[in-house]
């Protein structure tokens, strides 16, 4: 190939440009070296995180979400955008090291791409540096005019991270110009040599290249002496400064979502590889200073790309309470640039509540998991989360509200000081005790299925009436069931996720030993929570079922037929987080109600694994947050809007914030909420008494035969 | 600053279903869960605050029974350095004015600079504070809602005035104090703090380590006696709400409004 070179003699004392090249080459990488080196001192010092299995689970991962852009797409216009991106730097990548080395060995040719191959490549890294610069354009145009909410930084996070996007972008786009500059000099050399050679077709390079055609030899010479310094200096540039920013995850994301949590239901232990034994050898529960976080917990934190999607979504950060997912990170990020700088001694041991992050903040998130729903780079929340709740607790530091429930989970195993005896009263009544008896395993083992009510079923007037519905169905369909009475405790599990771990233990290994001497072969709970504590949180027990996903296999074998639904209603299904995005159990709640002959329904804008939590439940009834908005009162508002007249839910917990806030939010009248279970014991078809197993069912009214 | 504070282990009154025992001289008391009494916790923890701002150690001493250990443990976990249980078969049927000799017994075995009690117990009578303080010839200040330590052996402490003021005094040390709730937000005990004490022996004292006799504690030194315990009958002037959650408080807002209470 012949042409111009791009390294020229220099001013005599520099000798030549290669020279010039070679330095800028070996003054970029290491000064990158020793920003990477620095920026893992922290990582180091972290507590040890188990990431290194499962590799071909972790490679698909990769594929999926880094090579495979998977989430990004839910933000249809930043996500496409930044699939383009990605993908232009995808392709670009080599192009880029190839100009690195032409630059001192000027004649460089890429092995594997000379010929047809490299032509065709040429092609395509020219409409990718393209693409990538308008794409540049265009994200700059978006933060500057178009001025997206969730980039928005609220005055108490600190100030706005506007000029330090549009300044990477920029550097980008210089980038991309100046490459497809240093490329088009190149050509339009070889046009004046006469080997007529062409850019792609409307390219960046090939319209750089039509002007300068017209130039002489020297002018392009020095064009493409420009382009090539200003290309090198824009990539070291980038390359030194993306580690003191959000574009950090250039180099992180590929890491970041290797090494992603696998198995997301389950919550990080209280140390990685330790027994429940050992447990009492630790001195120190949870996160109080940052070196506590384990290490791709602070990986985390660097490749955190401040998109604000997780806060987009964040229900506790749309009620205006003190906690932000973004700023979380963020916040933290910040605090390991500013105690782990680049030169000096870095520090360490500084408390983070009360620092960077006050209580407030901590205990507001609900746990919904709709940040991680949401995340592209995958960077986990509640795992963080309930790491520094539990350095709370360990210090004391609870809030007056939380610390009787906690106190009355200890000694009455409820966090409402009811006394055990009184757990099984809902089953007393007149109307109900002789029409559907329940069993009592605790005093008489031996039922095929145990029905798991939880506190808050068993003890609250309103949600008895759906542990009622419940046993209702079960009796109706002839399952063989009991339950475990004052036997039970509470499952613990906002127990464990507001850190107290060792209360949560004995409340687990209490209810262990309870489901083990009832002797049943399976567990149904009506309550989702309990439901993802005895599936994820506990060991080794029988298979768990939630409620609707009970029904739906009833209502499959034929088992359940109904009346049909009121018409004149528009029914709405809220997803309970722990039901839905914890435990991927959309479908049947639906499936439930679509088998309903003649029910209306709608979705609500927010649903599925986008669905917006009503507050939070368990122990989260009794904190007091600071808020603008309940959280319950928007979740209405959105059941509303979409038309629905009625919610139907499956969470006892989802029930007390979304009755609440009907009526908070004056929509009484308007909007009902009911539970699933009551819906389906409501819309049963039964000949009268209420529990007879019905063994003839209407033909018109049977569903999935 | 040497700091005592005397607790006590009471029924928790939001965890119970508080009810007559057939006899009608007590309550039931199977079935009960107890826990520390409410103002002692927060006794606790003002000591607790004063030895982290000045030094010193914090010590718990509780009137009881092998069972009353379970508190001493729990303020232990708090942060207490020790606990100390008087326990006697002589101390029982002791009134307040035995429970403060024996406190007496103790205070003088040792050499504290502050002796706090909770404001009351929760099935007690507000007396134990103010007689220990007499006989100890101490000064004493009830309903104690703040404390500072001054130099030259002083506190300032404010306490709470019936109406809502607050009167703000200094006080000699040694002295007692009875510590009213909302002086300060106690800590959480947790399960682990709890379980790290759980096998630190609690040393126990009898009548004649701590020079009692007979004469001065026990049922038959007693001088006020319980003769009976009752609910309240319902009188004149009550009513019970006996509708729906709703309705009820439907009643109650309409009640009050009609009695002038809302405007």
């Amino acid at each position: 190939m012949q042409g111009l070179s791009a390294t020229p003699q220099l001013v005599s004392w520099l000798s030549q440009g290669s020279v010039l090249f070679w330095l800028v080459h070996v003054l970029g990488v290491l000064c990158f070296a020793y920003i990477v080196a620095r920026r893992l001192v922290p990582l180091v010092r972290a507590e040890r995180d188990l990431r290194f299995d499962h590799p071909l689970q972790r490679f698909h991962n990769v594929l999926k979400y880094w090579f495979g852009q998977w989430k990004h797409p839910r933000y249809k216009a930043a996500g496409i955008l930044h699939i383009l991106i990605f993908a232009g730097f995808v392709v670009l990548a080599l192009r880029a090291f190839t100009v690195l080395i032409v630059g001192v060995s000027y004649g460089f040719v890429m092995p594997g791409l000379s010929g047809v191959a490299g032509r065709l490549y040429e092609t395509v890294t020219d409409y990718a540096a393209t693409i990538v610069f308008l794409c540049m354009i265009v994200a700059i145009v978006r933060r500057l005019v178009f001025k997206p909410a969730r980039y928005e930084v609220p005055r108490r996070f600190g100030n706005s991270h506007k000029m330090d996007a549009i300044f990477l972008l920029s550097l980008i786009a210089v980038l991309m110009l100046a490459d497809s500059l240093f490329e088009a000099t190149r050509a339009a050399a070889l046009v004046h040599s006469q080997e007529p050679e062409s850019r792609a077709y409307l390219s960046l390079p090939w319209l750089l290249q039509m002007f300068l055609v017209q130039a002489s030899t020297s002018t392009i010479g020095a064009f493409c002496f420009a382009g090539y310094l200003a290309h090198e200096l824009a990539f070291y540039f980038l390359l030194c400064y993306r580690p003191f920013g959000i574009q950090f995850h250039v180099e992180t994301s590929l890491f970041n979502i290797y090494f992603a949590k696998l198995d997301r239901k389950k919550l990080k232990p209280v140390k990685w590889g330790l027994s429940d034994q050992q447990l009492d050898q630790v001195k120190s529960f949870g996160v109080k200073t940052f070196e506590e976080f384990t290490w791709k917990h602070i990986l985390d934190f660097y490749s955190c790309a401040d998109c604000g999607r997780c806060s987009d979504n964040c229900p506790s950060n749309a009620a205006g309470r003190p906690l932000s997912p973004r700023f979380l990170t963020t916040k933290a990020r910040d605090y390991a640039f500013q105690h782990y700088p680049m030169f000096g001694k870095a520090g360490n041991g500084h408390a983070l509540v009360g620092n960077i992050y006050s209580e407030d903040e901590i205990w507001s998130c609900t746990t919904c998991g709709a940040c991680e729903a949401e995340c592209p780079l995958l960077i986990e929340y509640i795992d963080k989360i309930v790491d520094l709740r539990r350095g709370l607790i360990d210090d004391g530091n609870v809030p007056q509200s939380l610390q009787k429930p906690l106190k009355a989970l200890e000694s009455r195993g409820n966090p409402y000081g009811k006394m055990e005896k009184k757990k099984a009263d809902w089953t007393l009544g007149k109307d109900f005790q002789p029409v559907c008896p329940v069993k009592r395993l605790d005093k008489e083992p031996g039922a095929n299925t145990l029905y798991f009510v939880d506190s808050i079923t068993s003890f609250d007037d309103r949600m008895q009436s759906i542990a009622r519905s419940t046993a209702r169905i079960l009796s109706h369909v002839g399952e063989d069931f009991g339950i475990l009475g004052p036997a039970e405790r509470d499952s613990g599990h906002e127990v464990r996720r507001f850190g107290e771990e060792l209360l949560f233990m004995a409340l687990r290994d209490h209810n262990s030993e309870a489901i083990k001497n009832s002797g049943a072969r399976r567990i149904v709970t009506s309550d989702p929570h309990a439901f993802n504590a005895l599936k994820n949180d506990y060991r080794h027990l029988p298979p768990v079922e939630h409620i609707s996903q009970f029904i739906a296999r009833q209502i499959r074998g034929g088992q359940i037929g109904f009346k049909p639904a009121d018409a004149d209603k528009v029914f709405t299904f809220h997803d309970p987080c722990y039901l839905g995005r914890h435990n991927d159990v959309y479908d049947d709640p639906r499936a439930v109600l679509d088998a309903i002959p003649g029910l209306n329904r709608v979705e609500m804008k927010r649903c599925r694994d986008r669905s917006f939590c009503c507050g939070g439940g368990g122990l989260m009834l009794f904190y007091e947050p600071k808020e603008e908005e309940r959280i319950g009162v928007k979740r209405v508002r959105m059941a509303a809007e979409a038309g629905a007249s009625v919610i139907v839910t499956s969470c006892p917990f989802c029930m007390v914030n979304l009755e609440d806030a009907v009526k908070v939010a004056g929509l009484e009248g308007k909007i009902s909420v009911i539970d699933l279970a009551e819906l389906v014991d409501q819309q049963i078809a039964r000949p009268v008494p209420a529990c007879e197993e019905v063994r003839e069912i209407p033909q018109e009214c049977v569903i999935g035969r | 600053m040497e700091i005592l504070v005397c607790v006590k282990r009471v029924p928790d009154t939001s965890e119970n279903d508080i009810e007559l025992n057939s006899a009608g001289n007590d309550i039931e008391r199977d079935d009960l869960v107890y826990s520390i009494n409410e103002s002692d916790n927060y006794a606790v923890e003002e000591a607790l605050q004063i030895v982290a701002k000045v030094g010193g150690t914090v010590s718990v001493v509780t009137v009881g029974a092998e069972e009353d250990e379970e508190v001493l443990r729990r303020q232990m976990a708090m942060g207490a350095s020790h606990g100390i249980l008087l326990t006697d078969p002589q101390f029982e049927g002791s009134d307040g004015r035995g429970i403060a000799s024996i406190l007496k017994g103790w205070v003088q075995k040792g050499n504290y600079d502050l002796i706090l009690t909770g404001v009351q117990a929760e099935d007690g009578a507000a007396q134990v504070g103010g007689m220990l303080a007499a006989m100890l010839d101490y000064p004493f200040a009830s309903l104690v809602t703040s404390i500072e330590v001054l130099a030259n052996n002083k506190l300032k402490i404010a306490r709470e005035i019936e109406g809502g003021n607050r009167e703000v005094s200094e006080i000699d040390l040694p002295c007692v104090l009875s510590i009213q709730t909302g002086i300060n937000e106690p800590r959480y005990v947790g399960m682990k703090g709890i379980r790290a004490v759980q096998s630190i022996p609690i040393p126990t004292y009898g009548a004649s380590e701590l020079g009692l006799t007979h004469a001065q504690v026990g049922s038959a030194a007693a001088k006020v006696t319980r003769v009976d315990y009752f609910v309240p009958a319902l009188g004149k002037g009550a009513r019970m709400l006996s509708g729906t959650r709703e309705q009820n408080a439907q009643e109650v807002v309409e009640l009050v409004a009609a009695k002038g209470g809302l405007k």
